[in-house]
């Protein structure tokens, strides 16, 4: 499990960060992304894949949580 | 000259790989890298934030480097204590030049050195009666200080003492805050993780303090973050800031106060200056007071106007008209100043090789000047640095990461730039080579940098150097072929 950040960027994307490694990326994809289901497997730009247990979508952004590392690309 | 091709910088990073091992070679190859502004990711062409090779010769700093040299260190009426041997304080102190207001050793202790000073017996019996006694000691010294911080040094963590219970226990007692960091050296690759070790121990131990307490806050609060006024540069900034109509509540850490990070939680936006070592703190304002943050960048005019129309976007009318009123009352000065410079600066190359924000922040003012980045790289920057730097540098330029002395020399004595621009370790090996070089680390004991009237100084410091008589006397007098003989052979 990893401490990670989900924040909004400018065009109101999601971005992911993973301040341990000082990672920061576009999530390209999130398998829940409604009001009642958020959450998911989310997959990276750079190919890595996470897991965040599915929630209610956040209120407010950037928010930090707690994720599986599904796949790290390298 | 210095526009090389694609190919032909290729060429050149092949060629000083040659001479490392094989294993040393794949791994230097990464950090090593043609520009492509195609590139949206820099990782694609870059790798950066990886452990130094060990026996070449680095120019990285240490992780206490980053806390208590960069970060914690200028917060002026803090006492920080380098725990650990006398000598990472004593050779890293008042180094900096982070300029402040103050009495020293009365109300601010930036250039003073505060150590617990371990022996051998702290060694094996443990130094946390000794920090005890020193808080104390320091207390009794200088009780106009604010609070103290604890900068770890490599054997506090190795023989793991305790000081957190020393810290919470003697800030009882003192009745002030005493903030244990735990950034020993050997922590991290670079001085980027003491950044992030100190970012969070101000987050732990500094940020929430004056939660739910009463502050008389105005709709244009913004706090300068990131600026360590470094000859004078937070003070160039934030009458810019402040002209244009907003209230500087905190200025971190450059001529920061204790009083000032407390307060940051109240303000409506966060500038960011340095985004690499204090990029972690504004996220963590962002998610836990919903403050916003915003990179900017005060170095050269275009840059400085275009960071000011995006201050000014997050606020109203009013703040927007300050923006342009500040833009045109120094653009005449500005304009002056290029006038002056440009014409003995222009087509100038410069390459570049620094820590923190200046290898992308800096391209503009040398593109104010008409001068030419060919080549640049930081010493311990990450990722989302090159994402930034790729699109600030032209096509073909050169990237190297975590560059070392030989690497750094082959390059420049290749590229010949008619600047480097780097810091003390590299001036005299380059000055020698018979290259100009302006430290910009130090600003070579000028500045400010910043702002405006930074703008003025720094194209006054570059032609200064530039143009500086001696490096046309580099050959000695006996080497120099008598002019008479060279006439001779032009007639013949």
């Amino acid at each position: 499990m990893a401490n990670i950040m989900v924040q909004k960027d400018a065009k109101g994307a999601y971005v992911f960060y993973l301040p341990k490694r000082d990672l920061e990326d576009a999530i390209v994809s999130m398998e829940f992304d409604t009001p009642e289901k958020w959450g998911g497997e989310i997959k990276l730009n750079n190919g890595g894949a996470y897991y965040i247990e599915p929630q209610a979508l956040p209120a407010r952004f950037p928010i930090s949580l707690r994720a599986k590392r599904i796949d790290a690309a390298e | 000259m210095s526009t090389l091709t694609r190919e032909e910088t290729e060429a050149l990073i092949q060629e000083v790989l040659e001479v490392y091992p094989e294993k040393a070679k794949k791994d230097r190859a990464k950090h090593l890298a043609v520009n492509d502004q195609a590139v949206e990711q820099s990782k694609k062409c870059i790798t950066s934030n990886r452990k130094s090779l060990p026996g070449v010769m680095t120019i990285r700093g240490c992780a206490y480097a980053g806390s208590k040299g960069v970060v914690w260190g200028p917060i002026k009426d803090m006492i920080h204590i380098s725990h650990g041997p006398v000598g990472c304080g004593q050779y890293s102190r008042a180094g900096r030049r982070n300029y402040y207001v103050g009495t020293t050793g009365i109300d601010t202790f930036g250039t003073m050195n505060f150590t617990s000073d371990f022996q051998e017996k702290d060694i094996v019996f443990g130094g946390d009666k000794k920090l005890a006694k020193l808080i104390n000691e320091v207390e009794m010294l200088f009780p106009l200080h604010k609070g103290i911080s604890v900068q770890s040094e490599c054997p506090i963590g190795l023989i793991g003492d305790d000081i957190e219970a020393v810290s919470k226990k003697a800030a009882k007692e003192i009745n002030k805050p005493i903030v244990p960091v735990r950034c020993e050296g050997f922590r991290g690759v670079s001085q980027s993780l003491g950044h992030h070790i100190a970012n969070d121990a101000i987050r732990d131990w500094v940020l929430d303090k004056r939660d739910g307490q009463q502050f008389e806050s105005t709709p244009y609060d913004v706090s300068i973050i990131g600026d360590y006024n470094i000859g004078g540069d937070a003070w160039a900034s934030r009458i810019l800031i402040e002209e244009m109509g907003l209230r500087v509540v905190s200025q971190w850490s450059g001529d920061g106060t204790l009083a000032e990070m407390e307060k940051t939680p109240k303000v409506k936006l966060n500038l960011l200056h340095c985004y690499r070592s204090m990029n972690y703190i504004s996220r963590h304002m962002e998610e836990k007071y919903g403050i916003p943050w915003l990179e900017y960048n005060f170095f050269g005019p275009t840059k400085i106007a275009e960071s000011l129309r995006a201050i000014a976007a997050f606020f109203d009318d009013k703040i927007k008209e300050g923006a342009e009123r500040v833009i045109a009352k120094y653009q005449p000065m500005m304009d002056a100043v290029i006038a002056k410079y440009k014409p003995r600066l222009q087509g100038k190359t410069v390459m570049l090789y620094v820590g923190g924000l200046r290898p992308r922040h800096v391209i503009g003012a040398y593109e104010d000047l008409a001068m030419e980045v060919i080549g640049t790289g930081y010493e311990f920057g990450h990722g989302d640095d090159y994402d930034r730097t790729i699109k600030e540098m032209g096509n073909a330029t050169l990237l190297y990461d975590d560059a070392n002395g030989f690497e750094l020399e082959e390059f420049v004595k290749r590229l010949k730039p008619d600047l480097v621009g780097s810091g003390i370790k590299e001036k005299y090996v380059f000055q020698k080579m018979g290259i100009p070089l302006r430290q910009m680390h130090s600003w070579d004991y000028s500045g400010p940098y910043h702002g405006y009237d930074g703008f003025a100084i720094f194209a006054r410091d570059m032609d200064m150097a530039i143009s500086n008589p001696c490096w046309s006397k580099q050959t000695p007098p006996w080497l120099k072929k008598p002019e008479v003989e060279v006439e001779l052979k032009k007639a013949a």
